[in-house]
């Protein structure tokens, strides 16, 4: 060194070190919680084609640009690709994941509270990604 | 090098020279002009989402056309080049060598520029700088992708070229009386940088010439339709372009550790600890290119090694900033142009790296990846820290070049309304980013928090635009008709000995 006593570098760099060690542990114990999807959450196949979104349900019924959910059921979305890349995102809940051809990528969320969300596509896709988008409906349970 | 510009030789001369100024002043000049080419389709762009609707740019594919060209413009032709000129004018110099090791293979590198540039210039390709693959392969127009293809292949062997010259000059045509220990700062820099293109840039000249093939049909490496695996151009792609971050930004942190210690009237606190956080910096930055890909449904496992290796990066970056706020403190500063840009460039990196934690968190990077945030995330990087403190260099380096001083109020008046912009649109999109306004969108709901968060990034932009040509103007006039410098010591500082490095080679 320069001739100079280097210690406040040092401390600096511990307390860099020390903060990001933080912030990785909190990072891994919070997405180790999210990343685990319940047991009884209903499946819903997203396919993402240039340029909107299809939903299978699984019983079948399918929708387009529009998602029917009821309030306090977990979802898990198996993610697919027609075509090119898209991202099936619903900001509101934090939910974003990257549709693939040839993978299916899954997510989950559960939906707290009645109202509507947008869904959007955030990877790009061409001429029309700007207008990928479609509606989540969070209704209150049928029966 | 003061001699260019003050005895006017025939263009042809300039041009056909292998020394290492000549070509330091096409590179300089090159990048310049892409700076102000690749800034004006921002403009375009701020200007088009002022509104939702279509503003001034007819339609989306204009429109992506437009924002893939500034992205590839503005890293491989601003950049890069102006820091290869740097290094041209001073490595030699400060490794006290007559040129660069091999002044034929630096012309050579130099002049695969401009018809790279020409190629990504006239096809205007539409798949984003990334080029994702399949829609890179089944979708993107042709001959545009293929013209941006060969482009950045031609681009790739420039600065492979370019690294190898530099490692040589440095480690082999250094004195012999000088260690390596005792290489400025400056030439450290390049030395990492050009390591680091050395190991990565190969790996995207492969995943380039797979891109092409599979374009043409004939093989299927990313095309699920052929069985292929676009994931794995990800890889390939991120595995050279997160260490290339730090092959652009080391350069413009090597340019800061020249200006900050000569305006603050000081030595650098510790030159071991920037050298140590220079290498440190070239050999983590491998470490993360994944984070890129947080959400293409990598595991868990792969995601936590990720963001380990990102976070490892950060104590060597704060380094830097402990070790330029160290030398500033106690010092005489002087805040002539240089030095603002250089310290207005240092609180950007912090901001940058302090917004990089939050997306390299991976819980968090969900709400961030692929919004505005990530835009203004890697902005104050490459426009806050890298073009700041190119620009200021460039100052610094301008009565050296021109033997004439440029306009010290206008060159003040360009930072204050350049840091200014660029607080007000970066800063906004990390905003925009977390209400969830997508990245690469011409058009967008009238979501009333979109809108203004837009309008306030876009009058930052015009506040960028306007500085910038107050600074094409400044440099114009000055390097014509500015006042003589005083080369002795341009910035009134007090004597020579603040400029060890006159940029004038004694060997010539």
């Amino acid at each position: 060194m320069s001739g100079h006593s280097n210690w406040p570098e040092w401390i600096y760099v511990a307390v860099v070190i020390a903060l990001m060690a933080w912030v990785g542990a909190e990072a891994w114990e919070t997405e180790r919680l999210i990343e685990h999807v319940p047991e009884d959450a209903k499946i819903i196949i997203v396919t993402g084609q240039q340029w909107f979104w299809t939903f299978e349900h699984e019983d079948g019924t399918k929708e387009i640009g529009e998602l029917h959910v009821e309030v306090g059921k977990a979802y898990k979305f198996e993610v697919v690709s027609k075509d090119v890349n898209h991202s099936f995102n619903i900001h509101d809940y934090v939910v974003l994941m990257d549709a693939i051809p040839g993978r299916v990528n899954t997510v989950w969320f559960a939906p707290d509270k009645v109202g509507e969300h947008d869904i959007q596509c955030r990877e790009y896709c061409g001429l029309i990604h700007y207008n990928m988008r479609g509606t989540l409906y969070v209704t209150e349970p049928s029966s | 090098m003061t001699l260019e510009l003050q005895k006017p030789r025939p263009i042809w001369q300039i041009m056909f020279s292998t020394h290492h100024t000549d070509v330091g002043l096409l590179y300089l000049i090159t990048s310049l002009t892409f700076l102000f080419l690749g800034g004006s389709l921002a403009l375009g762009i701020r200007a088009e989402l002022f509104l939702p609707g279509s503003q001034i740019i007819a339609d989306s594919m204009t429109f992506n056309r437009i924002f893939t060209v500034h992205g590839t413009t503005l890293i491989f032709l601003f950049i890069i080049p102006f820091a290869s000129a740097v290094g041209n004018y001073y490595v030699p110099i400060m490794v006290r060598y007559k040129d660069m090791a091999y002044p034929k293979l630096n012309a050579i590198a130099f002049w695969m520029i401009p018809p790279a540039g020409v190629l990504i210039w006239l096809g205007f390709a539409d798949f984003t700088w990334y080029a994702t693959p399949p829609y890179s392969i089944i979708s993107a127009p042709g001959p545009a992708a293929d013209m941006w293809i060969f482009g950045l292949k031609i681009l790739g062997v420039s600065s492979v070229l370019g690294a190898l010259n530099f490692v040589v000059t440095i480690l082999k045509c250094k004195h012999p009386d000088m260690s390596i220990g005792q290489i400025p700062l400056l030439a450290w820099s390049f030395l990492s940088t050009s390591l680091i293109i050395i190991v990565a840039i190969p790996t995207f000249a492969a995943a380039l010439l797979m891109l092409l093939t599979d374009r043409l049909g004939v093989s299927g490496f990313f095309n699920p339709a052929l069985g292929g695996d676009p994931i794995a151009y990800a890889h390939l792609f991120w595995f050279t372009f997160h260490p290339e971050v730090y092959v652009l930004v080391i350069p413009a942190i090597g340019m800061m550790y020249e200006i900050i210690p000569r305006f603050s009237r000081k030595p650098i606190y510790s030159y071991n600890s920037g050298v140590f956080a220079f290498v440190m910096l070239s050999i983590v930055g491998f470490s993360s290119w994944a984070h890129h890909m947080y959400a293409t449904g990598m595991s868990f496992t792969e995601k936590t090694v990720f963001m380990v290796g990102t976070l490892a990066a950060v104590p060597a970056s704060a380094m830097h900033v402990f070790n330029f706020i160290a030398t500033m403190w106690n010092g005489r500063i002087k805040f002539s142009t240089p030095m603002m840009w250089a310290v207005g460039g240092i609180a950007l990196f912090f901001s940058a790296g302090a917004g990089g934690v939050v997306n390299s968190a991976m819980p968090l990077d969900f709400t961030t990846h692929d919004t505005y945030w990530v835009v203004g995330h890697f902005h104050l990087f490459v426009m806050g820290t890298i073009a700041f403190g190119s620009i200021g260099y460039l100052y610094y380096m301008f009565p050296y070049v021109t033997g004439r001083m440029y306009n010290e109020t206008l060159g003040k008046i360009h930072f204050v309304m350049a840091f200014i912009g660029t607080v007000l649109v970066f800063f906004t999109q990390h905003v925009l980013g977390l209400y969830g306004m997508p990245r690469r969108i011409y058009d967008y709901p009238p979501i009333p928090e979109w809108i203004a968060m837009n309008q306030i990034a876009t009058v930052g932009a015009m506040i960028i635009g306007i500085s910038m040509a107050i600074f094409l103007a400044n440099m114009i006039y000055s390097a014509g008709k500015g006042k003589p410098a005083d080369t002795d010591d341009p910035f009134g500082l007090g004597g020579k000995y603040y400029y060890p490095f006159e940029a004038k080679n004694p060997s010539h």
